[in-house]
This record gives C-alpha cells, structure tokens and sequence, in this order.
C-alpha cells in the first residue's frame, strides 16, 4: 500500500479505435509493473457500477485520451460532481466520483489524466506515433508521482 | 403552405442516448408539428475494416464496434463463427457458458438502463427540473434504489469479466465453442448473491409494473402505435434471449411468419435507404416497406413469446399480457415493465446455470466441416442482432452485414418521436425542456445504441438550436 493509501487506476476508453486506446494501454503499463497498494482496471468507458470500486479506495486515478488537451498530459484533481452530464450509457469521471461519495459516503480523492491523443475516427488497434511519446511521458510521470506521493496538478 | 413558412428545431444530440443522434422537428407558423425526424449519424466502415481478417479473430474484433453491447456483438459473432467452422450445436458446456455471459450482459444492461437511465424519468416525471431530473438525483432522494442499481449493474459485469476472460475484447467465445469454463470458487462468488439480485429484480419490476399501470392513461396517450413485432423464439414458442428461430407477429398477434431459420433471414428481411439517415430500415418483405417495419426488444419479445420459461418471469408475463387481454402491447412506455420482467428472467436463468454442474465441464471446442457462409442471430438487450458472413477459401472475411437492434428500431423511434411531438409539442407557443424531453424519454424507452464507442474526454453536451423558416439560427440551448 502506498502511504496515501489504497490506489485505483482505471485506464478507460476503446482499444479498437486507436488513440482512444491510450487510457487502457496505460492500465496495462502499470498492470506489468505491479506497485504496491495500486489496483488496476479498465474498460471502454466508465459506468455507474465503477463508483463501489472507486468507494473502495482512497485515490483513484482516471486515465483516459483527451481530444484536444494539453500535450502531453494533463493531471488535474477531479471536483465530485453531483448533476448530469452523462451523456449516455457512459459516465464522466466526476460523475463517477459524486455518485461513489453521494452513495457510499467516501472521501475519495479523484484525478483525470488525460493523455493527448491525435486519430480516433477509424478502426484500428494501434497508437499514433504522437500518442506514443505522450503515453510514455505520462507513464514516468506517474510512476513518480506513485514513487513520492507527490500528486501535483499539470494543466 | 410553402416550405418557407416552416421553422426547424434541432435537438442534438440527445443525451442519455448512446452515440450521436439529433432531431429536428419542423414546424409551420402557427407552431404546429410538420415532421419529426430522428437522425441517427451510424458508423457503417466496420463492415469493410473487417473484410480480409482471419475469420477467428473476428469474435474478438467485434467488440470494436461498440463499447456498450460488446458481449452481444462478441456471442453473435460466434455464432456465426460456429457455422463457418461447421458447429451446428455446441457442447453442453459451451452453450451453457455463453448463456451466463449473456444473462448476465442483459442483466446488467437492463438494470443499468432502467435504474440510471429511466427512472429520473419515471420518478420526477418528465417536465422535472434537469437538475435533479438524473442519476444524482435519485441518488440523494432513493438512495436505496441507487445502490441497487449499482450493485446489480456490478454482478452482471463481474459474470461477463467471469466468462469472457476480461472486460475489454473478452475471448471467451471461440468459433464451436468456448475457451474456458466456470470454475466452482467462481461459481459460489455469484451463487452467493443470486438471492439478493433476485429480491431487487422482484422490486425494481414491482416499480415498472406499478408506474405502467398507475399512470396508464399517460402510457395510452404517449407514443401509442400499432407495430409489428420481430424476435428469435425456442422451438417450443418459449422465450429464448440466446438462440432460436424467427418469428414475427402483427398489431393483433397473428403470426405474419414463424420458425423461421436465421440463416435464411435475407428471404424475409430486406434493408430500405432513405435520404435523410445513414441508418437503414429494414422490414418484412412479405409486408413491403409501408407496413412491414415492426419493433425488436424486450417489448417484442414479451408481446412475440407463447410462454416464459422461468416461473416468476412467467407470472410476470401473464399479468403483462392480462392489460391487453393477451393481444400484443403496443405502448412504447411498456417497454419498461417488459424490460424489467426480463431483467427478473435473466436472474432465473442465471440462478439455474450456477447451479448446473455442466458449467465446470471441459469438452469446451466441436470442429465440422468448413463452410462459406454463416449467420448468426441473437437478441441482445436491445432485441434482435444480425451478424452475417461470408469466408473465402483462404480462411478471411470477404463479406459482413450487420444488422443492429437499433436499427431494426429505426421507424418505430420515428414514429414515437413524431406521435410525441403531435402530442405535446403541436401548437404551444414555447418549446420547453420539459416538452423536449418529452421527446427523448420517447426515444429512451427503446434504449438505442447509436454508439461509435469513441468517447474521449471533448465530447459535446446537449445543443437545441431553433432556426426560422429562412434557416436562420434565432435561439440555441445548451444543457
């Protein structure tokens, strides 16, 4: 367990669609390097079920493409939200975070990494070549942030 | 009146509703409903990204195309795979085992359309403030509701993650068969739990039930429209949410055909294009276009079936059909309390698969004789899917048509979008969000997935635009 607690990094988004599939590609970095007290999941997209996994942990970490973000990543801390913006079968990580306080009574503390991506509208299961690089630099981003603890915000 | 008289409002895209979809009511001068349309913007290129791959990979490739439904994409298409590898009947573990991820993916997705999705609808009622007219909202107020909600949604996930290997590209489906089984500790997780999912199925049925027929004349005056209905059914005339044959009944419940082979669906079902919507309609091609559309999904399946073949589901059904007098329900609001009673069917079913020995067996893969072609059907949560290929002799996809549960709905959510709009929208001075929604509560009741499954963090929130007779944006909402 990391001294801030029990970590959860879910990795979300859509392998198939190429750099849709960032935040699982980060899930399974961080699968194989096995640190103590972080568990790991992914999936296409999040749900309402996430917010029982997410009340289970102390911090938990979304990882997912950004459309047009901050390159390479962006790391912000995540404000509960408690009124509707999902769109649809799917729930932003907020919403994933005000339904786990609101029903769960936990404090967890919520952060989005959103990693820049580039190509989304075809099919494929591969990363653009710029992806990659912003995938790496997120990856040694977040090991040192597990390593110190340190959780600080890049915008 | 001319063209130039009419005024367009766009809703776009409704929210609630997977993927990316906008309606655009046009209205004449006095306010009045000229046409209502559903647009519905469908990803077709995977039919052709898929043509050229190994035909075993295709299964797993699959679930490519949405990340909403996958597992019914990933069952369809191994059962086409079983065809094409020469399987006709798998082993009994086998089938057994696709059968609870299947259940267990209805279960889940169900619960989670009904529980998160409708009920803000059903218990604020539809002209609440959208502020608390969501999931947060029965959060603070049915918190007990909430966390079933979730907790059921949970159990269903961690079934499919149990037998399809993992939640992203699962693997368990393998063409002729599966590649592995259910392993007794596995087992006990879920049987441990089943009790409780089906006491909160009973409940959350009792809530569809009650709400359907305390406001039943709000059901009769909402998207009320006679259809034809079109579903897969067991032998037997039982429902059968896995595997069986075509059959499609009228607005009376006269069988217009039945027992009809899946593989042969092209002599029956024909496709129509329209200029107005990437999506296709199909329709019965005995009816023609005019009159052959019909509805596919639990509605249809409840209406279709002779019997349910698990007791309280059963019970359930009979009590459904007792408001008709045991004709088919045509009310578009009564998909909820069907959606439920098979939400209670699909725990039976995995009650009495947890409970079946065969599930920890391992003769798990049957091989036959290598065939060109192969169909393969199965009603997914939102009813019945197509997938249908052809292989070339080297073993790769040469030809892919899919025919998804939305689409098969595309006329119905149509005509449940216009009768609405008549309804509600027709003549008022003031289009409000409560009278929007309206709109998209008639096009939730049938749960569509108009998902691309690209869902990266930018996407756009709802957008109503109003624009004058001459095209001119005049007011713009943004929820």
């Amino acid at each position: 367990m990391t001294s801030v607690g029990k970590v959860l990094l879910i990795g979300f988004g859509n392998p198939g669609r190429l750099d849709d599939g960032l935040g699982p590609a980060l899930a399974e970095i961080f699968e194989e390097k096995s640190f103590p007290g972080l568990t790991i999941d992914s999936n296409y997209q999040l749900s309402v079920e996430d917010a029982a996994s997410v009340a289970e942990n102390d911090i938990v970490i979304f990882a997912d493409a950004s459309i047009n973000g901050t390159e390479p990543f962006s790391f912000q801390k995540l404000t509960p939200k408690a009124s509707l913006t999902f769109s649809t079968h799917s729930i932003e990580p907020d919403n994933v975070l005000g339904l786990a306080h609101e029903l769960f009574k936990t404090k967890t503390q919520g952060y989005i990494l959103g990693i820049r991506g580039y190509d989304f509208n075809e099919f494929g299961q591969y990363l653009s070549e710029k992806a990659k690089n912003n995938l790496k630099d997120a990856v040694i981003f977040l090991e040192q942030t597990l390593t110190t603890n340190n959780f600080k915000e890049i915008n | 009146m001319s063209d130039s008289n009419l005024k367009k409002i766009i809703i776009e895209p409704v929210t609630r509703v997977e993927g990316h979809g906008k309606v655009s009511l046009l209205l004449d001068e006095k306010n009045n409903i000229k046409q209502a349309r559903l647009h519905i913007v469908e990803f077709r290129g995977f039919e052709r990204f898929i043509k050229g791959r190994p035909y075993w990979e295709v299964p797993v490739l699959v679930q490519r195309l949405c990340g909403i439904c996958p597992v019914s994409h990933h069952l369809a298409a191994a059962k086409a795979m079983d065809g094409i590898v020469g399987v006709d009947k798998l082993t009994p573990t086998a089938e057994k085992i696709r059968r609870l991820m299947h259940y267990g993916q209805m279960f889940q997705s169900h619960v989670l359309h009904f529980f998160h999705l409708c009920s803000p609808d059903l218990l604020f009622g539809f002209d609440a403030d959208p502020a608390i007219r969501n999931v947060i909202g029965i959060a603070q107020k049915y918190p007990g509701l909430a966390v079933q909600g979730v907790m059921m949604r949970k159990y269903g996930q961690e079934i499919i993650k149990a037998t399809a290997g993992k939640k992203i590209h699962g693997t368990g489906a393998i063409p002729g068969g599966v590649n592995k089984n259910l392993s007794i500790a596995e087992r006990d997780v879920f049987l441990k739990d089943i009790e409780q999912m089906l006491e909160w199925a009973k409940g959350a049925l009792k809530i569809a039930k009650d709400y359907t027929v305390e406001n039943l004349s709000l059901a009769q005056e909402f998207a009320n429209f006679d259809s034809n209905h079109l579903c897969l059914i067991r032998e037997d005339g039982a429902m059968d949410l896995y595997h069986g044959n075509l059959r499609a009944i009228d607005k009376d419940g006269n069988k217009i055909f039945d027992q009809v082979d899946y593989n042969n669906y092209v002599d029956y079902i024909a496709e129509e294009v329209k200029s107005w919507s990437y999506m296709k309609f199909p329709f019965i091609k005995s009816l023609g276009h005019e009159k052959g559309w019909y509805r596919v999904g639990p509605l249809a399946r409840v209406n279709a079936c002779d019997f349910i073949d698990t007791p309280l589901a059963e019970e359930a059904r009979k009590e459904f059909m007792a408001i008709t007098g045991g004709k088919p329900n045509n009310l578009s609001l009564a998909y909820h309390w069907t959606r439920m009673i098979e939400t209670l069917h699909s725990a039976e079913k995995i009650q009495e698969l947890l409970n079946d020995p065969d599930l920890q067996g391992n003769d798990l893969v049957l091989k036959g004789k290598r065939r060109e072609e192969a169909v393969g059907l199965i009603e997914a949560p939102r009813g019945t899917l197509f997938h249908h290929y052809k292989v070339n002799k080297d073993d790769q996809i040469e030809m892919c048509n899919l025919i998804v549960s939305t689409t098969h709905n595309n006329v119905p959510m149509n005509t449940a979008v216009e009768k609405v709009a008549q309804t509600y929208l027709s003549g008022k001075p003031e289009i409000t969000e409560g009278l929007l929604n309206h709109i998209e509560v008639a096009i939730r009741a049938y749960d569509p997935c108009l998902s691309c499954a690209t869902h990266a963090m930018g996407q756009m929130p709802l957008v109503v635009s109003l624009f004058d007779h001459k095209g001119n944006l005049i007011d713009k909402k943004v929820k």
